[in-house]
């Protein structure tokens, strides 16, 4: 559990169109790292590329090396179902099968994975991923009930719940709260203060307070100018960044000159 | 503080200042459009009968001066912009009555002329030695079950599969001849599909092979595309999130698509397919053609002719016996049981995607 990743000269296209230039950060183990930047930097992009979700897109596709644990996730013989297996991601949309109960959303990546468990052990993991997403408490009397009667802050909850249900490595969230109400959004930033001790998080946020908050490190991107590729400017521990700064950017960006 | 402010006086209206015309208008009775109706009803038939003419034209002048009162009185009463919107109401309301004209009149002709055979006889004797009166369709209804079954069964996995194939992996050119050649299926005439399915087994099997199985075929030729094209609708509209959620689990892509993209549109795809069924089910020209007809009851298939519904009821309708009448009867009586088929086949749709339908509950 938790491992460290060290991104080499990522870059990131969609077709011809170049969406990052060579980012190389490291992302620590136990700790969460956020990113921020102003909108179509490639942020999302970016965290996309780090569990080969980028590639579904068509003709979409990736150069550079991303390594966690000597391992080489785009190394040719890496299948990417097992990198997503070890690497789970949290959407900005709280995104629960419809067509599935909470019990059965939170088993989903367990059965989807062909794991055979006996109903005791099915039930062990699902309480034990809605606790560590604190939802147990809120939704154990109608586990049977369809996930998408929660609130939205539930359901992201829910979906936290079902991306740890597999025990992954990593955890990918873009975005998690920019869907939620405050009181949705706290109970969410509480989670990953808890969640880090386990796994290593990266969070893309467009709030700054939140990244204050929540990170340990914080990399700044940035976009030239429309048509442009999006960069890494600079990633450091995260009182660093929002104290001294490095980059101009960086500092008129966190002030809220621009973006 | 009771001392500084006087409470606003009420005022006679509720006019606005400068002289602006008041906001409020008058409006019609709750009664208005019954009343409208019926005074537009009294009036039509007092001068249909003065000019002597029949239903219709009474039908026709009822909805013209009810159109004409309705918007006139509200023009009187409530200003230009409700006259316009009772006028178009009734409008519409006219149109839609005149559309449903036909539905009625068939649904009345059919069960009122098909009700006289609507008999035990009929639901389980086939016409083997049948002169005059008596028979049944027993062995019409099992032909149109057995081919429309088997026309289903090899529709669905195909147009099924062609569906998953445009909405999940086809992108390139494949792909749009694919949709080009659906669309060139929408448009084949029935009657082309049956003469296709007779040339294959002709081709195949022998020139003049008729059977049930050839109807199938012909059946099928109409049935994939309508499949393909509700099932490629249902599947594009399951969200990309889900996939994408899907996927971040570590689930390899066939996986994705049986466990979550289809359970999703499994309500529309049934009801798709429901009524993909419903609409050969009553298909007379391929089946005349590949399929044939007998008065005996053939349970095969691959041997033999085979009689449906609708073609039985072209056959008693159109080469009756000696006497006319109980054949006649017979064909109305088929009109009638193919009419409920479809009826339950739509009653089962809806239950489907009742059933099926991604639960929003508390
Ligand atoms: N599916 C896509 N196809 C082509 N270009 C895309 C796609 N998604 C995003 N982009 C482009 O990639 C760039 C980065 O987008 P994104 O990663 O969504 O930015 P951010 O998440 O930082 O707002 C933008 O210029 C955007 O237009
Ligand atoms: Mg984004």
């Amino acid at each position: 559990m938790a491992k460290r990743i060290d991104v080499k000269d990522l870059d990131i296209y969609y077709g011809s169109f170049r969406a990052v230039r060579s980012v190389s950060m490291t992302i620590q183990p136990r700790a969460v790292t956020a990113l921020i930047g102003p909108s179509g930097c490639g942020k999302s992009t970016y965290l996309r590329a780090l569990n080969r979700m980028h590639e579904l897109i068509p003709s979409a596709r990736v150069e550079g090396k991303v390594v966690m644990d000597d391992q080489d996730l785009y190394a040719p013989g890496m299948d990417p179902v097992d990198v997503r297996k070890h690497v789970g991601m949290v959407f900005q949309r709280p995104n629960p099968f419809p067509t599935m109960s909470i019990y059965d959303n939170v088993a989903a990546g367990l059965r989807l994975n062909n794991k055979r468990l006996r109903k005791s052990e099915t039930d062990e993991v699902v309480e034990e991923s809605l606790r560590g997403a604190n939802l147990w408490e809120e939704v154990k009397d109608r586990l049977r009930k369809p996930g998408s009667g929660l609130s939205g802050g539930q359901q992201q909850r829910l979906c936290i719940a079902r991306a740890i249900a597999v025990r992954p490595d990593v955890l990918l969230m873009d975005e998690p709260c920019s869907a939620l109400d405050p009181i949705s959004t706290h109970a969410v930033e509480d989670l990953m203060a808890q969640l880090k001790e386990n796994y290593t998080i990266v969070i893309v946020t467009h709030n700054m307070q939140q990244a204050a908050r929540v990170s340990n490190y914080t990399g700044f991107f940035n976009i030239a100018g429309t048509g442009q590729p999006g960069e890494l400017v600079e990633i450091d521990e995260t009182p660093t960044i929002f104290s001294t700064p490095t980059h101009t950017a960086t500092e008129e960006y966190i002030s809220g000159r621009f973006g | 503080m009771s001392t500084t402010t006087s409470p606003p006086t009420p005022t006679e209206s509720v006019e606005p200042p400068n002289g602006t015309k008041s906001l409020v208008r008058g409006t019609l009775p709750r009664w208005a459009s019954w009343g409208a109706l019926g005074a537009a009803a009294v009036l039509a038939g007092l001068i249909v009968r003065l000019l002597g003419f029949g239903v219709t034209p009474f039908v026709l002048s009822t909805a013209v001066l009810y159109a004409i009162g309705i918007s006139g009185w509200s023009r009187w009463v409530e200003g230009g912009r409700k006259a316009t919107d009772r006028a178009f109401t009734a409008l519409v309301a006219s149109a839609f009555l005149l559309a449903l004209t036909p539905l009625v009149s068939v649904v009345v002709t059919v069960i009122s002329r098909g009700l006289d055979r609507f008999d035990g006889q009929f639901f389980t004797y086939s016409m083997r030695g049948v002169v005059g009166d008596g028979g049944g369709a027993y062995h019409a209804i099992m032909g149109t079950l057995i081919t429309s079954g088997l026309a289903t069964l090899m529709s669905v996995p195909i147009g099924l599969a062609t569906a998953i194939y445009l909405v999940e992996y086809g992108h390139g050119r494949l792909s749009r001849a694919i949709t080009f050649f659906v669309d060139v299926m929408t448009g084949i005439p029935s009657i082309v599909a049956g003469l296709f399915a007779y040339a294959l087994f002709a081709l195949v099997f022998g020139p003049g092979t008729v059977n049930g199985f050839a109807g199938a075929v012909a059946l099928s030729v109409l049935m994939i595309p309508i499949v393909v094209r509700s099932s490629e609708e249902m599947l594009k509209i399951v969200p990309d999130d889900l996939r994408e959620a899907a996927f971040a689990l570590g689930t390899p892509k066939w996986k994705v698509i049986v466990r979550v993209v289809l359970p999703t549109a499994v309500a529309g795809i049934s009801t798709g397919v429901t009524l993909a069924i419903a609409r050969v089910v009553g298909e007379t020209a391929p089946l005349l053609i590949a399929t044939g007809a007998t008065g005996s009851t053939n349970f095969n298939p691959f041997s033999g002719q085979m009689a449906t519904l609708s073609v039985f009821s072209y056959y008693e309708y159109a080469s009756p016996g000696v006497p006319v009448d109980p054949s006649l009867d017979r064909a109305w009586t088929a009109a009638l049981t193919l009419m409920l088929i479809v009826m339950v086949l739509n009653l089962v749709a809806r239950s489907i995607s009742l059933l099926f339908a991604p639960k929003a509950g508390r």
